[in-house]
């Protein structure tokens, strides 16, 4: 129960980044730090207490039905897919905030603001 | 953009075989042990900056670079397709795992199908990408124009 | 029924869009080229798959890589035709437009081209998906290739826009992960089907409505849907005009309504009768978007920016009718996303052929441009009548179905507040054409060419849809909309028929 707490913690600590944060660049962190939580979350979804890692390392194992003492192998391939997508994310927000500095010659978001109404 | 002391250039002259060489076993045994194609990927992207952060370059050698990463990374994609769609076509189902490799035994290195392909096509996306990501990033501030 | 060409849908646009780089380095027209065959094929297909499921009468399923029940799904009825055809026919169109449209902007035609062909394999996915993870997944290819698209022309308020619409975005995003994730915890599976007999079993438990508020607030970031409605006006806005017009029109739908409607629905299985608080909510968060949106709109003086709030409030009534729950309700909101995305996209694309002929946005500036300009002015003057709800065109009878919806719920306050925002729409959509298209006034007309005949052609061809989608009500109830809502009320059956048949 407590590991799960702890990723609820943390991404309540990166939406609070988010929100409350005046530079660019910490915005970006702060959506890190949510995307990393989630993923954490996921992941240890898949956690038995007292299992195995999900690899074979004989071919007579798979016979032997050893599946049911494995972790769940499956939050483990989403989890790196969704990793894959976040870094993507974090790549075209840290360019667009590149170009951001270009033309306001700023990182401060309370002086980026030229679109009113 | 400049290069980095003495020491660094010695060290990484000694590492970066070792890196890539790292990268391309996990790629490869991706169908056996944990990684395959994004964790290999990113190891052979990361020998990559490694060299270019240490030694410096020139702007054109970044731009052949750059064009170089980015036929790359557009081929595994294509091979990645590719794969997709001979499953498709050869065994009717999309992405199944035809006999197209050779399907050996089990858990030796050549076997299982289509994965180790289909692990190949995505390190080289991965990896031509995330070269080329840090080409346009940061290098040294220079515009593509095409 | 197994449906043979559904991984094409996916498959086709992410090959032109692995093509254009390699190709359009060489030569840039190459892009055009590819990017062009690509949609043709497309909408080629799905009026294909169309016509089968309609001859048929059954849905079409395929199982990616021949594994049964441990693998993605794909799935193909008649709400997941409904909108395979809506984001193929303005994704064809918007690629049309382009090639001329383009000239603006001095490099970069392959990146456009690209990222173009990536958005819509990202919804094609979405809606043909039967695996939830799978469309999370899509939503978030889409999503990236939208957020790269908004920036596009690199000026200072674009990638302002850009950055503001990601980071929102991709909040949203991870809420949504975090949503799945929940589920599979519970559920340890992530089939569509599987999920929703798993669900039944659990019943209407804290850890249900946890979940589906969850979700919720995933899609809604994602649709645009009151509080989280504050980047939608500048993303928008911002975007070159054919991705508005894919923006506003298909985006938002496919992913935020689509995706609600088909998870809520099919899999948690709601309904009238048994959850009333969940179709509450929506009514209430839909006409705050209502009104909040039309007024908005009223006061202002940028075109694009009038479009992109009068999308927020038309996402309002979508929402509305939802919440409503009865059959007319349902079936008059999958008809205004047609009729929506149909008038919206004319819209965009016909105010995206004034900026590059005349050079402003600006309402004060443009006068008098129906001498000038008559086929744009037209085709825009008609796209605000079906938006308005002028017979005969589609938007008449969208909205004709949600006031029969209410008044059928006795929700009387409801069908009033329909038609009350009806004339509202008419009210700014007027403004516009007045002021800048049919001024009267002595001085001269704003100087300006035609436009080039590809884009003009484009916003032909989604006019006389709309004429069509309008006079032929009948026939498009009956094949279209009516079993899409069916699908949908018929929650559960979903189940039954996927891991049935």
């Amino acid at each position: 129960m407590i590991p799960y707490i702890a990723c609820v913690l943390l991404f309540l600590i990166g939406l609070y980044v988010v929100i409350s944060k005046r530079n660019l660049i910490k915005i970006v962190i702060g959506f890190s730090l949510i995307e990393y939580a989630v993923n954490l979350f996921f992941a240890l979804v898949g956690f038995k207490k007292g299992a195995l890692p999900p690899i074979v390392t004989q071919p007579e194992q798979v016979r032997m039905g050893v599946a049911r003492h494995f972790v769940d192998p499956l939050p483990q391939a989403l989890v790196l897919t969704a990793i894959v997508i976040g870094l993507s994310t974090t790549a075209l927000m840290l360019s667009l905030a590149m170009r951001l500095y270009e033309k306001y010659k700023t990182f401060d978001i309370s002086e980026i603001r030229k679109l009113k109404g | 953009m400049r290069g980095m002391s003495l020491i660094v250039q010695v060290i990484t002259r000694l590492m970066v075989g070792m890196l890539l060489l790292y990268g391309g076993y996990i790629v490869l045994h991706g169908h056996l042990t944990p990684g395959g194609g994004f964790a290999g990927g990113v190891l052979i992207a990361a020998a990559l900056i490694l060299v270019s952060l240490a030694f410096g370059s020139v702007e054109q050698v970044e731009r052949r670079e750059y064009i170089l990463s980015s036929i790359l990374e557009s081929s595994g994609g294509i091979l990645f397709i590719a794969l997709a769609l001979a499953g498709y076509v050869a065994a009717d189902y999309f992405f199944r795992n035809a006999g197209l490799y050779y399907i050996g035994k089990p858990l030796q290195m050549v076997s299982g199908g289509i994965i180790p392909l289909a692990n190949i096509a995505i390190a080289l996306k991965v990896g031509a990408g995330l070269f080329a990501i840090f080409l346009a990033l940061g290098a040294s501030r220079f515009v593509m124009k095409e | 029924m197994e449906g043979r060409l559904l991984p094409l849908f996916v498959a086709i646009p992410l090959s032109g869009a692995f093509l254009i780089p390699l190709l359009g380095k060489l030569w840039a027209r190459f892009a055009d080229l590819v990017a062009n065959i690509t949609t043709v094929l497309l909408v080629g297909i799905s009026v294909y798959c169309w016509w089968i499921f309609n001859a048929t009468g059954t849905p079409m399923h395929y199982w990616v890589g021949g594994w049964r029940l441990i693998g993605i799904a794909m799935w193909f009825d008649a709400l997941t035709a409904l909108m395979v055809l809506v984001i193929n026919i303005v994704g064809f169109c918007a690629t049309i437009y382009s090639v001329r449209y383009l000239d603006r902007y001095t490099s970069g035609r392959w990146k456009f081209f690209t990222l173009l062909m990536l958005l819509i394999a990202g919804m094609n996915g979405v809606a043909i998906s039967g695996d939830l993870f799978n469309i999370f997944v899509f939503i978030e290819i889409s999503a990236i290739a939208s957020y790269a698209l908004v920036a596009f022309g690199t000026e200072e308020e674009e990638i302002e826009a850009a950055f503001k619409y990601m980071v929102l975005g991709e909040v949203g995003g991870a809420v949504l992960l975090f949503g799945i994730a929940l589920l599979y915890a519970r559920a340890a599976t992530l089939n569509l089907a599987h999920l929703s007999q798993v669900l039944a079993e659990i019943g209407r438990t804290p850890f249900y409505w946890f979940v589906i508020a969850t979700l919720l607030i995933g899609f809604a970031i994602k649709m645009g849907m009151e509080p989280f409605h504050a980047w939608l006006a500048d993303a928008h806005f911002s975007a070159p005009a054919p991705i508005s017009a894919m923006l506003s029109g298909v985006f938002i739908k496919v992913t935020g309504v689509y995706g609600m409607c088909r998870i809520m629905f099919n899999v948690f299985g709601v309904s009238r009768a048994e959850t009333p608080a969940f179709f509450n909510l929506l009514i209430a968060f839909g006409a705050v978007s209502l009104v909040l949106g039309g007024l908005l709109a009223y006061s202002q003086n940028d075109y694009k920016r009038l479009l992109a709030y009068s999308s927020i409030s038309q996402i309002g009534y979508i929402l509305v009718a939802l919440g409503i729950g009865n059959f007319w309700g349902v079936a008059g909101a999958m008809f205004h996303i047609l009729a929506h995305a149909l008038s919206k996209g004319t819209l965009f694309l016909a105010s995206g052929a004034v900026e590059r002929q005349t050079g402003t946005r600006n309402l004060d500036e443009l006068k008098g441009l129906e001498r000038t300009m008559p086929a744009t002015t037209w085709a825009h003057t008609l796209a605000s009548f079906s938006m308005a709800g002028v017979p005969p065109f589609a938007g008449f009878f969208s909205k004709l179905f949600i006031i029969i919806g209410a008044i059928a719920a006795k929700m009387y306050w409801l069908a009033f507040l329909a038609a009350l925002f009806s004339g509202v729409t008419l009210g700014y959509l007027t403004k516009v054409v007045n002021q800048a298209f049919f001024a009267r006034r002595e001085d001269e007309p704003t100087r300006a060419k035609e436009s080039p005949a590809l884009m003009v052609l484009a916003m032909l061809i989604l006019v006389v849809l709309m004429l069509a989608v309008g006079v032929g009500f009948k026939g498009v109830l009956d094949h279209l909309v009516g079993p899409a809502a069916k699908a949908l009320l018929n929650g559960l059956d979903y189940a039954r028929l996927v891991l049935g048949g």
